[in-house]
């Protein structure tokens, strides 16, 4: 029956290949999707926008068989469909690359991307014969075709300009290979539709350009894209109609031909949104930290910092800019004492801070935000309150004699509490169970309060929703304002641009150069990024 | 003469003692290697001990010990793999009451066994090679589970690394999550390699009451199986280096019993822990290296994997 509708509109761009209907998801304490509608065409890239915990993730990781919803109807090609597994998504067509990859960083591309297929059997392995019977049987299960496979991976990667060496391993790839990587596994799957979920936040202008261009090579091809995210100028560039989510529910779906970035943006959050936090022009003042030709090892015991030099002033932002993994969380553990520094050295204020016990960089003025707040930043399970002391734990101004004084603690907390903003309920919840902006603001609140002459921050407003990007960023300038020096590390090259004073520019552990912001652009500074001025 | 002689009888030794780490380490590789670290193999490998004596003694054929052995040990190891795959309970903890579980098991019921010298292997003999001089005595003049254990180092390795059921277990012991979202049945993987690392120990075990001695003691196991777990590290978990590793340690082992009877003036109590101090000074140096090199390890070793949960 409906092969019969299908057959008729043939390659028309307007069947939906995807149909959503009344999805209703619920958690524990929360509705994720509510009554949502959805639908992707065949042949279109469709963007799925919204704040962190909209409820767009959810509602693909139902199509994708991750989660099954509590009411709604989903058809896939004209037919209801109840998909509950990923496996039975990739049988139907629909192929899914997460945020964080699924690959086994081990095992080489080709097994990565063959990786849970049974076999095809060829056709001299075919027909009668008992002793072929046996012999098929014994290739379905050790067979490994890595022949036929390589062949296939390759035409693949040609016919939508992708590079990539079959036999590397995962793990010596950058991030945008991987990428790369789970998209080839998809399509080797025959997947019809592909969903990437904010498959931008990983890599550079440049590669951000390569895979919206791959992109529009699937679409033409026929391939059905689902791209999503909460970066408007994307869905905006590379998207041919938009659907946009709020708080689990459907607001609306545009055409991106016909709508603006402010459009989406009130869509999206539903007021007003400030584009850009005021930065003004301040003169630096006095250095604050200094690191001179700083080597440091990363786990694999290779240099992930080679000889970096620059320092920090007063009332200023110093913004590190590179692709994740060149080297950044091993330059802050380094100046943190939490990694050890093969060579160079690394002065606060003048005196020698390179190797020194966290506790005493710590005291001596230094404020961290790391960027794993939930496993770094914080501890999950514990309250607000005890969180909050962390850190403050032996100031006096808390201790009675060996006994924490809780009236102390309580009056601190509720008023840090207060003055940050942190929607909660009480103070005494765990941590774990606020959002991420909420969770964000506990660590702003923890490290500010102790005044540290420099703040590091890393990665400090990743995968926060909008507004909580304006409050963190508006609260670092207001502290760079009263004499803050400021070391930012972001993924976000638009944070990094707009924030801060001076931008050192990252690559393979080396601080290539380091720019004032204002007589730079964002083109060269990417262009630096991807290793632009080494090759 | 003399050295050769020596020589000859340590290398021998060194296969002999070896043999039985090999069984058990190969065995531990591939249970490793799917993620479950089963601490518990000397308790599987006295298992295999007393149950392939017993087989062995009642049919009057080792091969039904063997297969007894192998049986027993296996099923000992379902337990760890019961608690560990489908409760989802500590590894650690399950691991050692393996090891007091099978310890207290087999001084129950091995009680009628001590004392008798049962059916075990002969030493094979290779016409012409075996008559050799030097060669024929240290390579064609042992029983054939030591060929075995020398043949199923290769087979486990194009198993685990050419195979597509070797690629499975890798991405099941890296990543069960992503092992899950590509349709491999994660616990069924799981349990197979707990039953085949259960097997082979028992098969370690058999060794030593089938091969090595043909008597059964009461824990005649001696720790073996906690220098196979360490053999584990050594190998960086593959199997052509536990062959060496084994060997290494069967070596050492052969050196202290040579040492013994050749009356060096050291107390016996000191050269028994010859091998046992060569077990932290390997972990010792393994720990350096992959610490340095993050080989090895599978990623998600001793994690239990619950679906849904976050990774």
């Amino acid at each position: 029956m409906y092969r019969d509708t299908d057959d008729r509109f043939g390659e028309n761009i307007m069947t939906p290949l995807v149909k959503m209907q009344q999805i209703v998801k619920r958690f524990p304490g929360l509705t994720a999707n509510d009554r949502v509608d959805f639908e992707a065409r065949k042949g279109e890239i469709h963007g799925l926008l919204g704040e962190n915990g909209a409820g767009k993730t959810t509602l693909m990781n139902i199509l994708y068989g991750l989660y099954r919803q509590d009411s709604g109807e989903v058809s896939f090609e004209g037919q209801p469909v109840q998909i509950d597994s990923p496996r039975h998504a990739l049988e139907l067509g629909i192929g899914m690359v997460h945020q964080h990859f699924r690959l086994i960083p081990r095992l080489t591309v080709l097994e990565n991307v063959v990786l849970g297929l049974r076999p095809e059997i060829g056709v001299e392995r075919q027909g009668p014969g008992r002793l072929t019977s046996v012999r098929r049987k014994f290739f379905q299960i050790f067979g490994l075709d890595t022949k036929t496979a390589e062949t296939r991976v390759i035409e693949l990667a040609e016919r939508f300009g992708l590079k990539i060496h079959p036999h590397a391993k995962v793990w010596e790839l950058s991030v945008g290979e991987q990428q790369r990587v789970e998209i080839i596994k998809a399509l080797y799957r025959n997947a019809k539709l592909l969903i990437l979920d904010e498959p931008t936040a990983v890599l550079t202008p440049q590669e951000v350009d390569r895979l919206f261009d791959m992109l529009q090579t699937m679409a033409e091809q026929g391939y059905t894209i689902i791209l999503i995210t909460h970066k408007l100028n994307e869905v905006l560039n590379a998207c041919h109609r938009i659907t946009v989510l709020r708080n689990g529910r459907l607001v609306s779906t545009v055409d991106s031909a016909e709508s603006t970035q402010k459009d989406l943006a009130k869509l999206m959050v539903g007021r007003e949104v400030l584009f850009h936090v005021d930065q003004e022009a301040s003169t630096a003042g006095e250095e604050i930290l200094h690191v001179d030709h700083l080597t440091v090892l990363n786990d694999k015991g290779l240099e992930a910092v080679r000889g970096a030099s620059f320092s920090v002033h007063e009332g200023e932002i110093l913004g590190v800019a590179g692709v994740s993994g060149n080297g950044q969380t091993e330059l802050i553990e380094a100046i943190n004492g939490l990694r050890r520094v093969e060579s160079g050295k690394i002065s606060f204020r003048g005196k020698e801070i390179s190797n020194a016990p966290p506790r005493q960089i710590i005291e001596q003025g230094v404020g961290y935000i790391p960027e794993d707040r939930m496993n770094v930043g914080l501890a999950t399970s514990m309250t607000i309150t005890e969180n909050m002391l962390l850190k403050h734990q032996s100031s006096s101004q808390f201790n009675r004699g060996w006994f924490l004084d809780k009236t102390a603690v309580k009056k601190a907390v509720e008023r840090l509490v207060k003055a940050y903003d942190v929607r909660t309920a009480s103070i005494n919840i765990p941590v774990g169970r606020l959002s991420g902006g909420n969770i964000q603001k506990i660590i702003l609140a923890r490290e500010i309060s102790r005044h540290p002459q420099l703040l590091i921050a890393s990665q400090p407003t990743r995968g926060l929703d909008v507004g909580a990007i304006e409050y963190v960023q508006t609260l670092l300038i207001e502290q760079k304002r009263q004499g803050k020096a400021i070391l930012l590390i972001s993924e976000n090259l638009d944070e990094t641009m707009r924030l801060s004073d001076r931008i050192a520019v990252i690559y393979e552990g080396e601080i290539v150069r380091i720019l004032k912001t204002k007589d730079t652009n964002r083109r060269e500074v990417g262009l630096i990024m991807a290793g632009g001025l080494k090759d | 003469m003399f050295t050769s002689i020596f020589l000859i009888s340590v290398l021998t030794g060194a296969v002999r003692a070896g043999t039985p780490l090999v069984f058990a380490t190969l065995g531990e590789i591939v249970t490793q290697r799917s993620g479950v670290l089963n601490l518990g193999v000397e308790g599987m490998m006295i298992v295999g001990a007393l149950s392939g004596f017993i087989g062995s003694y009642y049919s009057h054929s080792p091969w039904v010990g063997v297969v007894a052995a192998m049986l027993c040990a296996g099923l000992i190891s379902l337990i760890h793999g019961f608690l560990c795959i489908t409760l989802k309970s500590d590894q650690v903890i399950s691991g050692i009451m393996i090891v007091l579980l099978g310890v207290g098991l087999t001084s129950f019921a091995g009680e009628a066994m001590v004392g008798i010298t049962g059916y075990g292997f002969e030493p094979l003999h290779f016409p012409l090679l075996s008559d050799l001089p030097f060669l024929g005595e240290v390579l064609f003049q042992y029983n054939i589970l030591v060929y075995l254990a020398v043949l199923l180092v290769p087979l486990l390795w194009w198993l685990l690394f050419r195979t597509r059921i070797g690629l499975e277990i890798t991405a099941v012991g890296e990543s069960p999550s992503t092992a899950d979202t590509l349709g491999i049945p994660v616990d069924r993987v799981r349990y197979m390699c707990v039953f085949t690392g259960g097997m082979l120990a028992g098969l370690g075990g058999a060794f030593l009451s089938l091969a090595y001695t043909r008597i059964w003691v009461d824990h005649m196991t001696a720790g073996r199986g906690w220098i196979a777990i360490a053999l584990v590290i050594f190998a960086a978990w593959k199997p052509q280096r536990a062959l060496v590793g084994a060997y290494l340690f069967g070596g050492i082992e052969g050196l202290q019993l040579r040492l013994q009877t050749a009356g060096v003036g050291v107390s016996h109590h000191v050269l028994q822990m010859m091998p046992y101090a060569a077990t932290i000074l390997v972990l010792l140096i393994s720990a350096r290296e992959s610490a340095r090199r993050r080989i090895g390890a599978p990623e998600a070793l001793m994690k239990p994997y619950i679906r849904g949960a976050r990774d």
